[in-house]
């Protein structure tokens, strides 16, 4: 099991990342925060913990919010991408970057792309969530700044902004 | 100190075959990697022994999951979330779904597997009490074949398991023979999600007139593998729910357990509150749990 082999040599990866299909030269064990990171210049996407515990490498893979921390670049070939990057378009934030900036829902702003992934990847799933609701959707989200409570309320008001528009 | 990516391969052949056969080839050579959230944490802080992986995430043949009539047949690929959202789950395997719900956070859920919390065998996992309740069976494939084998003989100790190098969990088959039963699970921890329980009780238990036809306990975090209470389980049942037997079962409990002191919490602890979990399991069934 511990037997070393040579330097294992890079392969060549396609996926879409924010609608955009791109190929990297990278190693299958690279992670994919990395390859966002690094390879791609995405630095929206933030390495916390790099242990799943803290979210602030959320993205959505094929429409599930995932660590990016703990995927190797191999299982995200020909998956779909979507990060903070991706969120806005033509300049113009989505409601629920609107509602975060609004209700104070960021600080120091590390954990605000996985946050705003996490309640993104919560609200497609239930577009009216209950306090109790957004609680468990951003439970893999730590923030050390806010205390949440501007956070949980900028997720019901993009919520309640959503239905009435 | 952290891992450097080329030194590790990591091979995806796709198909459940592929990868029974390559693990054939060098029998502890390959470490499977499904969603990778614990795989990934050792390999990230540089405390992966492995260098060589497979990966097993999402095998159509270990993401299904069969609803037979007398049994449910989950394969092992599947994850949290996919427990979580199936209907005869919620129903009927409540134990496990509120597992499901307390694992991590909703990204790990989205990627963490019911096989890879069982070979993980950590004894502090979320699903593995309601898997020995349940009395789950495994079943268990290589290029050799498949055997069956009961859950409960699985841990042989702690992080040790029967499991073969040239194996893979398949499928986690569960009776469908508890939905009348009382259920109740609790997780002692810092908080629900992302937090590893300092003692966790998954309880399901039959009342007929006031007494306890069957009850089955099982805890984690208490010893170097899920345990299942045995002697508890013994002295109550085929008896009243009353005061006394609450405090009988509550010192058995806490004396069956075999739990040490660590970062999360000391055995002394541990011990009180598994004496009080089986407690108030006890009176919340004799409260809840009557069946008429």
């Amino acid at each position: 099991m511990s037997e070393s082999p040579q330097p294992v040599a890079k392969c060549e990866i396609s996926l879409t990342v924010n609608g955009q299909v791109v190929t990297v030269c990278v190693h299958a064990m690279d992670r994919l925060l990395d390859v966002l990171r690094h390879e791609l210049g995405l630095a929206g996407t933030k390495e916390g913990c790099g242990e799943g515990e803290c979210g602030s490498c959320s993205v959505l893979m094929d429409g599930m919010l995932v660590n990016s921390c703990l995927i190797p670049a191999l299982q995200a070939s020909g998956t779909n991408i979507v990060t903070i990057e991706g969120l806005a378009s033509d300049g113009r934030l989505r409601v629920l970057q609107q509602a975060f900036l609004e209700c104070g829902g960021a600080q120091c702003g590390i954990c605000t792309p996985g946050m705003i992934l996490a309640a993104h990847h919560l609200l497609r799933k239930n577009p009216q969530p209950t306090v109790e609701e957004i609680r468990e959707g951003l439970s893999g989200n730590l923030c050390r700044c806010t205390g949440y409570m501007q956070i949980f309320e900028a997720v019901a008001e993009a919520g309640r902004r959503e239905a009435t528009t | 100190m952290r891992a450097h990516p080329a030194e590790y391969e990591l091979f995806a052949p796709g198909g459940l075959s592929a990868v029974l056969s390559l693990l054939a080839q060098a029998p502890g050579a390959w470490l499977p990697i499904a969603g990778g959230t614990d795989v990934m944490v050792q390999y990230s802080a540089g405390n992966l022994r492995a260098r060589r992986l497979v990966s097993i995430w999402n095998l159509p043949e270990l993401r299904r999951i069969e609803v037979l009539s007398d049994e449910m047949q989950i394969g092992a690929g599947c994850t949290y979330t996919d427990l979580r959202e199936h209907g005869v789950v919620s129903r009927e395997f409540a134990l496990l779904s509120s597992a499901a719900r307390w694992t991590g956070g909703i990204a790990n859920q989205n990627r963490g597997t019911l096989g890879g919390n069982i070979v993980n065998a950590s004894p502090a996992a979320d699903s593995l009490p309601a898997l020995l309740v349940y009395e789950a069976e495994l079943l268990l494939v290589s290029v050799r074949g498949e055997r069956r084998v009961p859950y409960r003989d699985f841990h042989v100790g702690y992080r040790r398991t029967q499991i073969a190098p040239d194996e893979l969990i398949r499928t986690i088959c569960l009776k469908r023979r508890f939905s009348e039963y009382y259920a109740q699970a609790r997780k002692v921890g810092a908080r629900n999600a992302q937090a590893i329980a300092k003692v966790s009780l998954a309880g399901l238990g039959r009342l007929a007139d006031g007494v306890v036809e069957d009850i089955r306990l099982a805890m984690g975090s208490v010893a170097p593998v899920p345990l299942r209470l045995t002697e508890t389980e013994r002295i109550v049942k085929g008896r009243r729910v009353d005061p006394v037997l609450v405090q009988l079962a509550r010192k058995t409990a806490a004396a069956e357990v075999r739990p040490i002191d660590d970062i999360r919490s000391t055995a002394r602890y541990r011990a009180a509150v598994a004496g009080n979990l089986v407690a108030e399991f006890l009176e919340n069934m004799s409260t809840n749990g009557s069946i008429t």
